[in-house]
């Protein structure tokens, strides 16, 4: 997640900034990673990156996967988020003395942060959900367990019963707390 | 007053490119893409002088908003040059031409020249208080206490020490601009710029930011203003300066343009705004 939110703010303020490579190269990351299936990056980078000598474990392999991946989505919440603030925003701390540099981080991002709380939010609880995927490169998460302990004792009705609450139980906090992060900040915005 | 010139604008030029790019439909019809170049400034000769309170008045499209955003480079010249303090601002001078200079020299400098917006501009997720003292710490590098201190001074000056709390979207229009004119005179520049600072008020709110502004110029604030406040502008001006479609038509003081305007734009300006004066040439 962390990776996916840092990951994401670069990819957007390589997205709106003045070069055009770098402009060139965030829009084809984002491109790519949107449009191609979550599952099938997961087995490319667990898959095809050994065959070219890069050896990832299951545990970083997801992570990484996930993270990039959500990160291209994020970019495009983050992009949205600093170009709603108002150009008068950055503006004002320009004519006050800020550096281009200084106004968006002190001033816009601060701001649109606000702004894109919601979202992240929503990205964040798909994201818990899209850990069942790690399930096919061999990460022992929820859905693996349940498949094990199924194979074991065949009670499937209980197993993914269970497994499904799990899910609940991590992402309905989640939300919560996302939407009460974001009313405490949107009180004066 | 004193000979000492704050703001020196010699020969501005500048042109807004506007490129209309036709959609899909019409580009197969074979329409090409079109390029409006509007002059905005065409040759601008200005000084403002140290203490001294000049208004620049002209109907909608003149230019002088534009004169105003170049002289702290919020929008870029063509050519001409203007100098504050004596320094570009934004510009070096290479082989007799302009060339951008670093951005953190820019910042530097801009810090000579306070702003006040039309829309004020207030930092929405941060109190009055917040918004007057988040430059003085980012920018001027003062300590929280002392940024503090400073901020209460200036907030006091405006008279919204009881909103210093308050966030801008729990304050009035006229309360707002007070805070942006506090924020932008914590800073301590040598000449403030305000860009029709009442046009976005409710006219039963026009009134307390023009009290302060004057309060301000009775400081000896230099200050250059751009509104369509006629009266004001006759109470407040050391020197009046009338635009039209990008040039200076007109300047002088008070006196001489109000009651002996030279120019008939002036003369239609000033009718239009339902002050009474005589035709030029008619005394």
């Amino acid at each position: 997640m962390a990776l996916a939110l840092v990951l994401g703010l670069l990819v957007a303020l390589a997205r709106i900034s003045k070069s055009r490579i770098l402009r060139s190269i965030a829009l084809v990351y984002v491109e790519v990673m949107r449009g191609t299936p979550l599952l099938v990056q997961l087995v490319y980078i667990f898959f095809v990156l050994p065959a070219i000598g890069v050896n990832i474990d299951p545990v970083p392999a997801g992570i990484l996967g996930l993270g990039l991946n959500y990160a291209a989505y994020l970019s495009e919440v983050f992009r949205s988020a600093i170009l709603s603030v108002e150009a008068g925003q950055t503006e004002a701390a320009l004519s006050l003395g800020y550096t281009p540099g200084k106004a968006l981080w002190r001033i816009v991002l601060p701001q649109s942060f606000i702004v894109s709380l919601g979202p992240i939010g929503n990205y964040f609880i798909a994201m818990v959900k899209d850990t069942a995927l790690t399930s096919v490169i061999a990460v022992t998460e929820i859905l693996k367990t349940a498949n094990v302990i199924n194979a074991q004792t065949f009670e499937t009705t209980q197993v993914y019963t269970a497994a499904a609450l799990l899910y609940l139980l991590i992402s309905l906090p989640l939300s919560r707390i996302v939407s009460a992060l974001e009313k405490r900040a949107r009180v004066h915005v | 007053m004193s000979d000492e010139v704050i703001v020196s604008v010699r020969d501005v030029h500048k042109t807004f490119t506007v490129t209309k790019t036709p959609g899909l439909a019409q580009r197969m019809r074979g329409k090409r893409r079109e390029v409006n170049r509007i002059e905005v400034l065409k040759g601008v000769d200005l000084d403002v002088h140290k203490g001294e309170t000049v208004v620049i008045l002209g109907s909608s499209g003149s230019g002088k908003s534009t004169l105003l955003r170049c002289m702290n480079k919020l929008e870029t010249i063509d050519s001409g040059r203007i100098l504050v303090n004596g320094h570009l601002v934004g510009y070096e001078e290479r082989g007799g031409k302009l060339v951008d200079e670093k951005a953190t020299v820019t910042a530097r400098k801009r810090t000579d020249l306070g702003m006040v917006f039309q829309q004020f501009n207030l930092f929405l997720n941060k109190t009055a208080l917040g918004n007057v003292m988040a430059p003085l710490q980012d920018v001027k590098k003062l300590s929280r206490a002392a940024a503090e201190a400073h901020a209460l001074e200036s907030l006091g000056k405006v008279g919204l020490l009881d909103r210093k709390d308050n966030y801008p979207s729990k304050l009035s229009g006229g309360q707002k601009q007070r805070v942006a004119i506090a924020r932008a005179l914590a800073m301590d520049p040598s000449v403030m710029l305000f860009d029709e600072p009442t046009s976005a008020l409710d006219p039963e709110l026009v009134e307390e930011v023009l009290a302060v502004i004057k309060a301000i110029a009775a400081q000896g604030t230099t200050m250059v203003i751009v509104t369509h406040e006629m009266q004001f502008a006759r109470d407040i001006a050391d020197v009046i300066v009338v635009m039209d479609q990008g040039i200076i038509v007109e300047a002088g003081t008070p006196d001489e343009v109000f009651f002996r305007p030279k120019h008939p734009k002036t003369y239609a300006l000033l009718r239009r705004s339902g002050l009474a004066v005589e035709p030029p040439g008619s005394v």
